[in-house]
Parts: structure tokens; C-alpha cells; sequence
């Protein structure tokens, strides 16, 4: 392995860097582990289910819930006309109604609700409402969006220098259109909220959300109260991925107005169809790119329009797709560069954030055209890579920041690419094809770098709370939520290193708004980052306080108080942790703190699409290799290896775990995971039974993950990098490996397949390489 | 005298339930009733298997655990076995060996699958002494989906907790457990509710026919993981359901000479390793059927009554030449299994008549077979195209082939073009292949939808076609296969 790229220096950590396991996973397999379906109900607890509009366009004309409203145990019918405040539940752009007033925006759409005595009940009776709808054809693909030049938000691009003339000019030229399909999330436990309803219209929500104080806020829009009356808390998802940024927010808002209405405990927890039906997706995307290059294969002008489909509403489809934007150079310098983007609108259920935020859709249109210029010049598509990675002197992304990091990506590259056997692995793989006519292998190896912060610059900040108890006890709370990426536990370690008090001592306890206020939500990779900082800020303000107390009863200077082992040493003495506290509080000294922390250094202006909007890049690379049986598509993926940076990590068992979760997450989105919409607008894969996503055997058998020795140049949580998101864009590998091995049927040709790459997307680009296209 | 509750065994007590709704699920039970809620919903469809518990039954002397799907589980018919669920199997404050691997390994992320996964590696804890592979764990878990860990972990704990022989409580107290078993059987119909709205499990074939000519309404369940759907996600408002799995006789595997006859209520389970014997194409179809939630539950009866277009087993029995036992009353008659299916969804099936039992023809010197399953997903998927062949040979010369699919028309049809075409063709002359191909496109012309593209389903059909003529030409599979070689299903015999 090559030396990383700054010597690590020595320290002397107790729980940071430690391979702890998740605090919950104990919980979790007992089946003790609290969601919020779980939370014993109080006596009269009411259950809401969604009424949904059964057209995809067109004009709600009459709604009769007669029949509803008489079916025993229906205690309640919500409208729009139950709706005291605004009816809005949209993140930023007003454009995402609780419940449908007259226009009718895709199929499924939330038109009404019913409150009932059961769950059972509440599902029978939303289906007795009768309505009346004007309908028109709606607009489902990017297609049908272009032709009525429907967007949901303004153009965008940017770039530099003449890409046209570039292109023109260079020696060789090539132009596609690739498309990149969408992504359910699956979070395994559905979207759920329950409000119960307290004195003075105070509300209490416990809501299954990324982001807590935006439940809070839009709560208190649509019943128009205060944010002050509003609490809502967050113990932890069944999984969130990115479906739970904005859209858990709706159905919290529609449990509190339940409540609000009917003065009782109000719980929703959508069926898993019904999820899939009424909440968002990754975006897909059609990339129309063009290329101009020299014989090597170096890019000398890239031009690409994201046509986004972003569903009825603008939800987070601006970040989203600026984001797409932000990654489409990936890791390569672009002398002459156009990146445009389309947010389409359609008539289909607003897509939302999911895991890489638009950032993956961008980089594998890149990395496809990195395999174009590979079969167009016959170079090996990795030395493709090589020739066109960001360099000393040609470091400028076409936003205008500078990646001041580019040996690390070049030297982990390099690493993976002795540590997979690439090259022999290879030439094996060109002698079993010539020998093969049916299954045929493929190779990739591709990189991935990955800007990290929100790229609104005002989300980059984070608030903590830490109390410590007389006993030496220490409550953690923060604004970051726990979906299972192990945020709770690293926070914990980070607060416990600072005290030097064992892990135990730590309470973790649940998100609320009511403890940490005006939280951005858990996403953009960036928990770990902005709540390990805020809460080290507040536990070293308290630290400063018993130490600045040790060393006036002592008589001993503060730089000889130290932390550890449960102890606080003072000079040549030591007392625990516990007495110091007591010590504290007799002689009243405050040991409770707020830390609060801002990423620095960023800036970013959208007006003049420039400036710095990422604190630092996170990079990894992936090589996988498939085996593909051309006469149906099948495929398997057989082997992959990984190295990916996390910088100096917090807790490597945790960094591995997002790192292989997010690879096969993205494997799923890439290959088996495919959205099917009707003409009609009918979501038609809308189960587990029609929507696939990675079981255990589609995991490699050979399967070989390491962390890249490495640190971060800025200084972010004990020098670590952010992980939730990057991994995802390693299984870029596997789709490049898939095309790879399809085009050993003809390698004269270019390989015409699309994201995902299921077993038919497979054989019709094979017979399309053996000039028979399929129907 | 009927019987009006239900008796299982849990947590070291007999336990009886009565009055319940017939339609309720075990889950609703466990959640709502039992208000123990370590069982998840995920999916409430018998897909995600979040719900995962292990039913505990007789088995030659011994209790054996399967796994079974919760969300798509009527209570009813937990009767007479033991119910464990997650809470169940950590002893006085000391985790299960699963538990505590699953802990050790980092197996849980955000924790909402992982009270499936562990009652899934209970019951595979649980399975009798075998090399534990990594292949045999992903069998095991390919019902259970998590999203977040990429199941690299939990296969690792599965390795490090399932290798050796169970040592748990329950497999202490396994005698114990039989004999409360054993106790719990009786011979007595079960009948809860009352005419209008029952659930009832009786236990004779005379019981069967005869309360379901009193109600021919009322609706025939053998696993319910079909039926199950129709409640969880149609709302079906089912009053009246008789369950199978108690009648005597219907459970029953004849192994004879030269056919394999399957009881109505024989799960795919049991029948897995049978139908194994006949060809490892017809095992490896039996391995990829459902997950081993659905395979414990769902039965081979239940699969042809139902009349799934899809139904992957269907055209394979209809290749092998199977027949179809129905009863009414006290009539029987006896079809080829093609001609039970009519339509799309409609089966020449009478009112109150129901399917006793399916009989398979095994394979003569002669007679190739091979069956393959195109899905988008290799486990725990429907196919999009099912294709079965039973070629009779002379030699190197096709005599006669049986072809059916599914997947390419609104029922499992034979392919009489393609094996008209086929008959009389050499194995040593592929160039005379080509006709049997293109008569596939005369046998189907199958519909577009959210599996596959028409325009794929013909390709593969007709690429399914020269494989199976290439397989039994070359007698390998080794250049035409990515999973189910047959070289290595046969070593593994």
C-alpha cells in the first residue's frame, strides 16, 4: 500500500477510532429497540390513513365522504377545510399541499384522510369516498414534460470557456444520450407519525424524520400555531436514506392535525404500497452530453444537460439537481465545460432526496462517457481515467473551487489498482471471453469524489446539549436524528474521549427539538461532521469550567488537569470523575452547555455559479467484476474490491458498515432496481414484490473492503471525513463492469445501455452489438 | 364436537385463542393483542421478512423450526405448533448465540429488519448439522431484505453463530417440547365463529368436502401466502376460511416408482428435496421459489389452485407430464395439469370442488429435462420468464418435447409449435435448431409490463430454447449457466 499523503501523528485516544458497535445493536436484535409504532399507545389513540386521488392530472370537481364518515369507528374526515393555518407541508416552495384543494398533481395524491378507532378501519373506509375529477393526460416521462415545457424550477447551468468550439476543434468527438433510472428507498420501517395532543394546542409529535425541526416548523404552519408549541421527536428511523429529509413530513402534519381535530392521540403509519405510491424517489435523469477529446482519450471540452424528473413539486429538486451538477466533472479536469440542467415537472409523486443527493446521477453520466471514450479510442478505460483526473495546474472544478487534494485520489486509485490485480485480472478476463460465447466477464474500476456540506451554506451548522450529572453521569443530546448510520454512537465517543469517561457514562438520548432548536436535517453525509463538532464544543466548554475549578481548589495549574480513565489528574492526585462534578455543583459552577458549530471556509454564489461550496472532498474507488449470460441478460456480480477515504475515522466498524451498505445500496440502483409508471401514471412497481432490491446473494462472494490510510487536510471531527453518501457511487463499478463485459460481443461498437442495467436492459444492448436490436 | 380455539405452544405454556376475526394475521395478533412488538411490519406481503417468527413442529420425533412471514400468517393456523418470536430468545439477560454474533458482527444498522433476520438464523441455528456455506446462509436469508448493511456482516455472524450443533434453551428443552406437542393433536375439526363468519380447520377430507358444500363461498387456504395478500393489501373482506392444514391426508408424499404424488397441503418445503430427486433443475427451481419464509409456508397445491400466470412451478409440472386430482363432495376426477388452467386466473376448478393432490411423473432413462427461471433478481423474485423442457430421446434425436412457459401468456401454456418443430431433430445439428426457435414466436405472443418488455419475454423464450437444446447436446452446463450448474447440483447429491 502507498504511503498516505501526510504522516498521522501519534495520539492516545480511549473511544475515538475504536470499532464500537452501534449502541442500539443489542436493542435491535432483541426486538427491544423502540420505533414509533411501538410506543405503547394511550387508551383512545386514533388511526389515520390517506385518501388519494385516483388520476394523475386533471381537477377535483366534488368529494362526497358520506359514506365514509358513516362507516362505524370513523371518528373523523380531514379536507383541506379542516386545515387552520396554510395548507403546505413543502420544505421551501409552497408548492406541496397537505391535502388536495382543486388541482390534482399525480396518482395517489393525498386528497383526504380518515381518523378511525382502528388502523383496519381506517384503511376500509378511505375507500368509500366517492370523487368526481375533470381529468387531462398527464405528463409522465422527461419527454412529456419537454413537449409542455413544464418545469418546477428556473433553468440552470454553469461552466467555462467556449465548449462548443472545444468540442468542434478537438480530434476526436462523440455525442449520447444516456439515461439514469430513479430509486425507492425501501427504508425498511414505512413512514409513521404520531401526535398526541397536549394543553393550549400544544402538540407533541414523535415522527420517524431526518429532520425533526422542519416537522416542527411546518406543523406549526399548517395548524397555525407558534413553533414553540410544537415539539417533535426523532428516537431513531427504521432507515431513512434520504426519504425521510422532507417527506416524512406530511404524514407528521397530517397525525397533528388528526389530533388537533379530534382532541386525541393520533397515530399514521403508511402501508408499504401506499409509501411507495405517495412519497418521493431518486430522481432520474435524461443526460444529453457531448465530448470532444485528443487520442488519448483526454478531455479537452465536456457539455451536458441534466434533464431532471423531479415529480409534481419542487420539494428538494433544486439541491438536488445543482448537486448533480457539482459531481459531473467527478474527478476530471474539463478545459472547456457546459453543465445545464432541467428540474421537469410531472405529473408523478415529488422526487426527493436520497443518498448522494443527485451527486450519483451526475458522476455516472461522466463515468459513461469515460467508457465511451475508452471504446472509441481502444484505450483501457482505467487509463482513460488516469489521463483526465484532476492535477496539479488543471485543479479548477467548473464551479470554480480548487481541488487542492489531488494526490490522494490519484495515489488510492493507483493502490486499488495493485491491490485488485487489475491489469492480470484483465487479460484473464479477455482469454475466458475469446473462449466463452455465451457468458461473458467485465471489469471496472472507477473512482469517486464527493464534495461535502450542505450546499446551502446556511445548513452547515449544528447545535448539542450536554449536561453532566452529579454521579458523573453524562446526558449527550444533539440535533442530528439516528436512521441506523451509527450517528448516536460516534457522537457519544467524541463526547466520552473529551470527558475520558467511559463509554457507558454517556446517555444517549432521543432527537428533540424541544432540547436543540433550528437543526438542519441529518443529511448531505454531514452528521457526523457538524453534531461531533458541536457536541466537543459543548463538552469542552464544561471540561474548561471543572478544570478552571480543579485548578483554583487545588492550587494547581490548568495545564497539568487532565481527563482519563474516569479520572480527573491534578498535578500529582487524582479524584474521579464523579467527585469533581459533585465539587462542581457545591461550588456552582454551571455543567450543562449548548455547543453549537458552523462549517468554515465555504461560500458559494448560485447567481455566478462559483465559489467554494464544499469544506473538503471524501474520495474511494471500486473494481468489480461481473459475469454476464448474453442470452438473457443475467448476471452476477463476482468480485469487488474497495478502498475508500474516510479520513482518519471516528469508528472504522461504523465507516465499514456504511461503506459496504451504501455500495450494495447503489449495486440495487444500478442493476435490479427499476420504477415502472403506467401511461397513466400508475406507479406499477410499488412493492417488494415488483421493485428489487439486493437480497444477500446478490452480494459479492468476494467482496474486500479497506479504508484508505489517510487524514483530513481541514479540521473536521478528529481529523475525520464524512461517509454516509460516497460509498453509493462506487457501485458506478458495477454498471461500468456490466457495459465492459457486453462490449467483449463487439468491441468495434459502443454499448448502448442504460441505468439500471436489469437482465433486459443487458440483452437488448448484447443483440443490439450483434445488429439484431430486440423489438 | 368441533373444537372452537385454537392451542399452540409458547414460551413453555399452552396457550388457547378463540373468537378471533378469521381474517386476523399472526402479526396483528403479536403486535395488537399480544401487544409484543419486537416482530416487525416491513412490508405486510410476505416480501421483506421483517415479520419473521419460527413456528416450532413435530418432525420424526423431533421439533423442527421453520421461519414463517407473520404479516401474511392467519392466526389460525399456528395450531398445534410452538410460536417463538425475537423476544423470546435471550435467556435471563444473556443473548442468543444468533443475538450476540449479530451484535459482534455490526449486523444491525438501523435495526428494523434485524428481529427477522435473527428468527431467520434461529430456525437455520436450529437445522440439523451441515456444512454451513455461505450459499446455504444466503438461502436462509433470501426472504429477509435490510437496506442498510449489505448483508456482508450478517452473513459473517450467521457463519460464526449457525456452524455448529444448537446448544440453546429451546434445543434443551426440545423433548419437553415435543411431548407438549404431541399433546396439543387431536383428531377434532376446529371451527371458530359462527356461520356467518368462521375460521375453520378441519381435520378429515370428509369434514373438508363436506363443510365446504355447506359453504362454497367461503374461502380455501393451504399457507395463505397468496391469501394473505388479498387481506393485507385488497382489503378482501373474507367472512367465511377454511384452512387444510389439519386434514389428515392431504400432507402426504407418496415416493413411488414412477411418479411423485403431492398432498394439496405439502409445503414446498417438504416438497424440495423430492422434487430435487426427479431432476436438480426442479431442486434449484424448488431453491429459488419464494424464500424460505414463503417455501415453509406456501404449498404445491396452493400454487397450482391459485392459478398464478406466473407460477414458476406450473410449467415445470406440466413438462414433466403432471396430472391433477380434484374432489367435490365425494366426486374425483383426475386432469393434466395443463388443462386445469383456463384463463387469466380462471381454473377449471368447480364450486366447492378443491385440489387433493398432484401427481409427477418422474423421468425415464430417455427423457432430459431442464427448466430455467428468468427473473430480475436471482432470489426471491417471479420469474419474468419461466421456461420447462422434457425432451424424449432416441440417441442424439429428439423424439418428442414437452415445452411449457410461464410468463408468456395469461396462464402456463404448453409451446405445441416449438415442440412439433422439435421433433425428429438431431442434437448434432444446430443448424437445425433454428425452425424450433422461430416457432416459439407462433406459440406466444406475451404482453409488456412492469417484469419485462414483450419484445425481451420472446428473445429469452427463444434463446431458453437453443439453451436447452445446447445443455442436452453437451450434456454441461458449465459455458451456459451463471447459478444452478448442474455439475455441481449433481457432486452436491
Amino acid at each position: 500500500m502507498n504511503a498516505p499523503t501526510k504522516p498521522i501523528e501519534a495520539e492516545t485516544l480511549r473511544h475515538v477510532r475504536q470499532p464500537l458497535p452501534h449502541d442500539s445493536g443489542p436493542k435491535h436484535v432483541q426486538g427491544v429497540a423502540q420505533y414509533i409504532d411501538d410506543i405503547r399507545e394511550p387508551e383512545g389513540t386514533l388511526h389515520v390513513a390517506i385518501g388519494q386521488a385516483p388520476k394523475a392530472r386533471g381537477r377535483l370537481v366534488s368529494l362526497d365522504v358520506s359514506a365514509v364518515r358513516s362507516m362505524p369507528g370513523v371518528v373523523a374526515v380531514l379536507t383541506v377545510a379542516d386545515i387552520p393555518g396554510k395548507n403546505d407541508v413543502s420544505p421551501a416552495f409552497g408548492d406541496d399541499p397537505l391535502f388536495v384543494d382543486s388541482e390534482i398533481s399525480f396518482l395517489g395524491q393525498a386528497v383526504f384522510a380518515v381518523v378511525a378507532t382502528s388502523r383496519d378501519i381506517a384503511r376500509r373506509a378511505v375507500k368509500k369516498a366517492v370523487m368526481e375529477i375533470e381529468s387531462e393526460t398527464p405528463s409522465i416521462t422527461v419527454e412529456d414534460a419537454l413537449a409542455r415545457g413544464e418545469t418546477v424550477l428556473p433553468d440552470y447551468a454553469y461552466g467555462r470557456g467556449d465548449v462548443d468550439a472545444a468540442v468542434a476543434g478537438a480530434p476526436r468527438r462523440l455525442e449520447g444520450r444516456f439515461r439514469v433510472g430513479g430509486q425507492e428507498h425501501f427504508y425498511l420501517e414505512g413512514q409513521v407519525a404520531f401526535a398526541i395532543p397536549g394543553e393550549d394546542g400544544d402538540i407533541h409529535v414523535y415522527s420517524s424524520t431526518q429532520h425533526p425541526t422542519e416537522v416542527q416548523h411546518v406543523v406549526a404552519r399548517v395548524l397555525d400555531i407558534p413553533d414553540s408549541y410544537v415539539t417533535c421527536e426523532t428516537r431513531r428511523m427504521g432507515g431513512g436514506f434520504g426519504g425521510k429529509e422532507s417527506q416524512a413530513t406530511q404524514w407528521a402534519v397530517t397525525a397533528s392535525l388528526a389530533a388537533r381535530v379530534t382532541g386525541r392521540p393520533c397515530k399514521i403509519r403508511l402501508d408499504r404500497d401506499d409509501d411507495f405510491i405517495l412519497t418521493g424517489k431518486r430522481h432520474d435523469f435524461r443526460c444529453d452530453w457531448r465530448v470532444g477529446f485528443d487520442e488519448e482519450g483526454r478531455i479537452q471540452g465536456y457539455g451536458v444537460d441534466l434533464l431532471a424528473r423531479c415529480g409534481y413539486s419542487a420539494d428538494l429538486s433544486a439541491g438536488v439537481v445543482d448537486r448533480a451538477m457539482f459531481h459531473a466533472d467527478n474527478a476530471y479536469w474539463m478545459p472547456a465545460v457546459h453543465i445545464a440542467s432541467k428540474r421537469l415537472k410531472t405529473n408523478t409523486v415529488s422526487n426527493t432526496a436520497f443518498r448522494g443527493f443527485g451527486g450519483p446521477q451526475g458522476m455516472l453520466a461522466i463515468e459513461h462517457v469515460m467508457d465511451q471514450i475508452a471504446w472509441a479510442t481502444g484505450r483501457d478505460p482505467l487509463d482513460v481515467r488516469y489521463a483526465n483526473f484532476y492535477r496539479p495546474g488543471e485543479n479548477l472544478t467548473p464551479y470554480g473551487m480548487e481541488v487542492e487534494e489531488t494526490d490522494t485520489l490519484h495515489n488510492l486509485v493507483r493502490t486499488l489498482e495493485e491491490t485488485s490485480r487489475y491489469r492480470m485480472r484483465r487479460e484473464e478476463i479477455a482469454a475466458f471471453n475469446a473462449s466463452s460465447p455465451i457468458m461473458k466477464r467485465g471489469i471496472a474500476l472507477t473512482p469517486v469524489k464527493f464534495g461535502i456540506s450542505f450546499t446551502l451554506t446556511h445548513m452547515n451548522q449544528a447545535g448539542a446539549l450536554v449536561h453532566v450529572y452529579q454521579d458523573g453521569s453524562v446526558h449527550l443530546n444533539h440535533g442530528g436524528t439516528e436512521m441506523g448510520q451509527g450517528l448516536y454512537i460516534k457522537v457519544a465517543q467524541v463526547v466520552a474521549e473529551e470527558f475520558g469517561i467511559a463509554m457507558e457514562r454517556v446517555r444517549i438520548t432521543a432527537t428533540t427539538t424541544a432540547k436543540v432548536p433550528n437543526t438542519s436535517p441529518t443529511a448531505a453525509s454531514s452528521g457526523s461532521d457538524l453534531n461531533g463538532m458541536a457536541a466537543k464544543i459543548a463538552a469542552g466548554a464544561i471540561k474548561r469550567r471543572m478544570i478552571a475549578h480543579a485548578a483554583e481548589t487545588y492550587g494547581v495549574p490548568e495545564d497539568q488537569i487532565t481527563f482519563r480513565d474516569d479520572r480527573v489528574f491534578i498535578g500529582n492526585e487524582s479524584i474521579p470523575f464523579d467527585e469533581l462534578a459533585k465539587k462542581c455543583i457545591l461550588a456552582r459552577v454551571r455543567l450543562s452547555e449548548a455547543g453549537h458549530y458552523k462549517t468554515p471556509k465555504i461560500t458559494w454564489d448560485r447567481q455566478k455559479g462559483t465559489g467554494r461550496p464544499f469544506f473538503y472532498f471524501a474520495y474511494g474507488a471500486a473494481c468489480s467484476e461481473v459475469i454476464v449470460d448474453t442470452l438473457t441478460g443475467e448476471n452476477r456480480l463476482l468480485r469487488t474490491d474497495i478502498l475508500h477515504d474516510v479520513g482518519r475515522s471516528i469508528n472504522p466498524a461504523i465507516d465499514i458498515g456504511q461503506i459496504e451498505g451504501g455500495f450494495v445500496q447503489g449495486m440495487g440502483w444500478l442493476t435490479t432496481e427499476e420504477l415502472v409508471f403506467g401511461e397513466d401514471g400508475h406507479l406499477l412497481t410499488h412493492a417488494p414484490s415488483t421493485y428489487k432490491i439486493p437480497v444477500a446473494s446478490d452480494v459479492p462472494a468476494d467482496f474486500r473492503v479497506a479504508l484508505y490510510p489517510n487524514t483530513n487536510r481541514e479540521e473536521t471531527i478528529y481529523r475525520s471525513k464524512a461517509v454516509g453518501e460516497p460509498p453509493i457511487m462506487l457501485a458506478n463499478s458495477v454498471f461500468c463492469a456490466l457495459a465492459d463485459a457486453i462490449h467483449s460481443l463487439d468491441p468495434s461498437r459502443p454499448v448502448p445501455l442504460n441505468a439500471p442495467a436489469t437482465p433486459e436492459a443487458i440483452l437488448r444492448a448484447c443483440e443490439a452489438l450483434r445488429g439484431r436490436p430486440m423489438g | 364436537m368441533a373444537r372452537d380455539a385454537i392451542r399452540f405452544w409458547r414460551n413453555g405454556q399452552p396457550i388457547e385463542v378463540s373468537g378471533f376475526h378469521p381474517r386476523t394475521t399472526l402479526l396483528d395478533y403479536l403486535r395488537l393483542q399480544e401487544r409484543r412488538v419486537g416482530t416487525k411490519e416491513g412490508c405486510a406481503e410476505g416480501d421483506c421478512g421483517a415479520c419473521t417468527v419460527a413456528l416450532g413442529r413435530v418432525w420424526d420425533g423431533r421439533v423442527r423450526y421453520e421461519p414463517v412471514n407473520a404479516c401474511i400468517l392467519l392466526l389460525g393456523q399456528i395450531d398445534g405448533a410452538e410460536l417463538v418470536t425475537v423476544e423470546d430468545l435471550a435467556a435471563s439477560g444473556e443473548l442468543h448465540p444468533v443475538q450476540s454474533a449479530m451484535v459482534a458482527h455490526h449486523g444491525s444498522q438501523c435495526g428494523f429488519c434485524t428481529p427477522g433476520i435473527v428468527m431467520s438464523l434461529f430456525t437455520l441455528y436450529h437445522e440439523d448439522p451441515q456444512p454451513l456455506s455461505r450459499e446455504r446462509i444466503n438461502d436462509a436469508l433470501a426472504g429477509n431484505l435490510c437496506r442498510c448493511t449489505g448483508y456482508r456482516p450478517i452473513v459473517d455472524a450467521a457463519l460464526d453463530a449457525c456452524a455448529s450443533s444448537p446448544q440453546d434453551a429451546f434445543a434443551q428443552a426440545g423433548e419437553a417440547t415435543a411431548r407438549a406437542l404431541a399433546e396439543l393433536v387431536d383428531r377434532q375439526d376446529v371451527f371458530i365463529g359462527c356461520e356467518a363468519r368462521f375460521f375453520a380447520a378441519p381435520a378429515s377430507e370428509a369434514s373438508l368436502s363436506s363443510l365446504y358444500a355447506q359453504h362454497p363461498d367461503a374461502t380455501l387456504v393451504a399457507g395463505c401466502t397468496d391469501v394473505g395478500l388479498w387481506i393485507t393489501k385488497g382489503m378482501a373482506e373474507l367472512e367465511k376460511i377454511i384452512w387444510l392444514g389439519r386434514v389428515a391426508g392431504l400432507d402426504r408424499i407418496e415416493d413411488g416408482e414412477d411418479a411423485l404424488t403431492i398432498g394439496a397441503t405439502v409445503t414446498h418445503a417438504e416438497a424440495f428435496r423430492r422434487l430435487g430427486a426427479i431432476d436438480p433443475d426442479l431442486g434449484e427451481l424448488m431453491r429459488r421459489f419464494g424464500s424460505a419464509q414463503v417455501r415453509a409456508s406456501g404449498t404445491v397445491g396452493g400454487n397450482i389452485a391459485n392459478g398464478s400466470p406466473i407460477g414458476d412451478l406450473a410449467p415445470a409440472l406440466i413438462a414433466l407430464g403432471s396430472t391433477l386430482e380434484l374432489r367435490q363432495g365425494e366426486s374425483m376426477r383426475v386432469l393434466p395439469l395443463e388443462d386445469f388452467f383456463i384463463a387469466y386466473r380462471k381454473q377449471d376448478r368447480l364450486p366447492g370442488e378443491f385440489v387433493r393432490r398432484v401427481a409427477v411423473p418422474k423421468l425415464k432413462g430417455r427423457e432430459a429435462f431442464r427448466a430455467y427461471k428468468v427473473s430480475k433478481r436471482f432470489d426471491e423474485d417471479i420469474s419474468a420468464v419461466m421456461g420447462a423442457f422434457k425432451f424424449t430421446l432416441e440417441g442424439r434425436r429428439i423424439l418428442e418435447a414437452r415445452i411449457a412457459f410461464g410468463g408468456m401468456a395469461g396462464i402456463p401454456k404448453r409451446a405445441s409449435e416449438t415442440e412439433a418443430a422439435l421433433a425428429g431433430i438431431s442434437l448434432d445439428d444446430p443448424s437445425a435448431w433454428g425452425d424450433a426457435m422461430a416457432a416459439i414466436a407462433r406459440d406466444y405472443q406475451p404482453l409488456d409490463d412492469h417484469r419485462a418488455s414483450a419484445a425481451y419475454r420472446s428473445t429469452v423464450a427463444r434463446n431458453l430454447v437453443l439453451k436447452a437444446l445446447s445443455e442436452t447436446a453437451s450434456g454441461e452446463t458449465r459455458a451456459t449457466r451463471i447459478i444452478g450448474l448442474r455439475e455441481a447440483l449433481e457432486a452436491a447429491e
